[in-house]
């Protein structure tokens, strides 16, 4: 199929970036969408232009790298997937498709569609973690009964990918399912208990400090999370934060 | 000249109160308007089952206005429970909404924002508006001269006037109109906003289909009751 792109350019975190237009001919309706943007780049680097910088690592919807805001939606048209699992058969011959970068204050672009997400990294070293003795008295994890359903939803909330695309379709650019996700699945379980009031008052605050909005509850990180991530995360970080807050 | 003077000095002290700690997280501002809002909620019910007297019978309304405009628990507690619960939810909201357009400085060119949200969910801040607006003709209608019949004027108490001042208000249609559509606004902010305020205190388990079920029949039914006696008083002038 043939497409025409228009794709955010910037040079770097302080230059201007515009909207450029770009044409990529026989596109196969196979290819993922980072490989038709490998296609145009090649097209770019032979015609001696600079190549798009794009997020990417694993490209098999696990590593969170990859990013994109392609025609409105993050992680464009399909569901449940991210950038590196959506196909080109989500598109048509002749198609315009928008290419983004996720946008918020506390994403700022470093290079064309690329975006500092270290906000993420910050949040999770704030309290993202449990404390474990490692001087030889280790317990076993596996010692500690865990009932299947308490096991089973903190998975569920352990399969967040900490991609961004939660805040880049938040019209308040909000973190609170990824900051949900991450409280969840230690919250969840007898070991990460301990900790929990500490854990969650500290990433609320460097999520706060980090400048992301405020959740107005309009559920749209929930529909375009690449791992189904539930609202009830957030409502399960709000009641943990008002617990640790009125504990005081 | 009071409203503006009373919002000024609220303004201020929730920029302190803010910063003093219990309002300076996200989810601690949050909680606060999802408890004011389903405190406005609670009111809505009582405000409408005073006006659904009007419907059926002149006396029961009357006596059931009296009560309200002169009992001292309701002037003096309630009522400033009430003006405070109004001014920290629209307040709180702009703040929020504020905070809220600044996590984001440049807006995508293409945004299909509809595939993932409702219409209701993202516009709460205009909806809000429209009621505020609402709130402003309605303060005009029945507040201020109610109040100026109190305690400015002075006049002597009529416990059988409140029928005819509801009745009088209902005569013009472009009033009606206006009515009408500002409920149309409450309900659309209702259809979020209930549900909503349940997941901001972190209620969200077994319960939460019945809440969201019982929040839209709530969203729709109490505007409807609104929209309806509006209409009865112009049509039975």
């Amino acid at each position: 199929m043939n497409l025409t792109l228009k794709i955010w350019r910037q040079k770097g975190p302080q230059a201007k970036g515009k909207i450029v237009k770009y044409k990529v001919a026989d596109i196969s309706e196979h290819m993922s969408f980072l490989e038709m943007m490998d296609v145009l780049n090649e097209q770019l680097i032979y015609s001696g232009d600079e190549p798009v910088a794009f997020d990417h690592d694993c490209r098999e919807g696990i590593c969170g790298m990859c990013s994109l805001y392609i025609n409105g939606e993050a992680h464009g048209p399909d569901k449940g997937v991210a950038t590196c699992q959506l196909h080109m058969r989500k598109f048509k011959d002749g198609d315009t498709i928008y290419v983004e970068p996720f946008r918020a204050k506390a994403f700022p672009v470093i290079k064309d569609l690329v975006v500092d997400r270290m906000a993420f990294e910050r949040i999770q070293q704030a309290g993202g973690f449990i404390s474990v003795n490692t001087s030889g008295n280790t317990q076993d994890a596996n010692a500690i009964p865990i009932s299947k359903h308490a096991a089973d939803e903190a998975m569920d909330s352990a399969t967040c990918i900490g991609c961004g695309a939660c805040v880049a379709s938040c019209k308040n650019s909000s973190a609170m399912l990824f900051v949900g996700a991450k409280v969840s699945q230690y919250t969840l379980l007898p070991q990460g208990q301990v900790e929990a009031s500490d854990r969650v008052i500290n990433m609320v605050t460097q999520m706060d400090l980090e400048g992301f909005g405020n959740c107005t509850n309009t559920g749209a990180c929930e529909i375009v999370c690449p791992k189904g991530i539930s609202l009830q995360n957030i409502a399960r970080l709000n009641s943990e934060f008002l617990k640790a807050s009125l504990k005081g | 000249m009071v409203v503006i003077l009373l919002k000024r000095n609220f303004v201020r002290f929730l920029r302190i109160f803010s910063t003093m700690g219990i309002l300076s997280s996200s989810i601690a501002r949050k909680v606060a308007m999802a408890l004011s809002a389903l405190f406005l909620v609670f009111f809505l019910i009582i405000h409408l089952t005073v006006n659904v007297l009007s419907v059926f019978s002149e006396e029961v309304y009357n006596t059931a206005s009296h009560f309200m405009g002169t009992n001292p628990l309701i002037q003096f507690a309630m009522q400033p429970v009430l003006f405070f619960g109004v001014v920290f939810h629209f307040v709180m909201g702009f703040i929020l909404e504020i905070k809220n357009r600044g996590a984001r400085q440049i807006n995508y060119v293409k945004n299909k924002a509809g595939e993932s949200s409702s219409w209701m969910s993202r516009n709460m801040l205009y909806s809000g508006l429209v009621i505020l607006a609402f709130l402003v003709l309605h303060f005009i209608d029945f507040w201020f001269p109610e109040i100026n019949h109190k305690y400015i004027a002075v006049l002597p108490e009529d416990p059988t006037r409140y029928f005819e001042e509801l009745q009088v208000k209902f005569i013009s249609p472009y009033r009606v109109v206006a009515y009408v559509l500002a409920f149309v606004f409450l309900a659309l902010h209702l259809l979020h906003g209930f549900q909503s305020s349940f997941q901001s205190m972190g209620m969200n388990n077994k319960y939460t289909k019945s809440v969201k079920n019982f929040g839209k029949i709530y969203a729709i039914i109490i505007p409807l009751g609104f929209i309806f006696i509006a209409l009865f008083h112009y049509f039975n002038q």
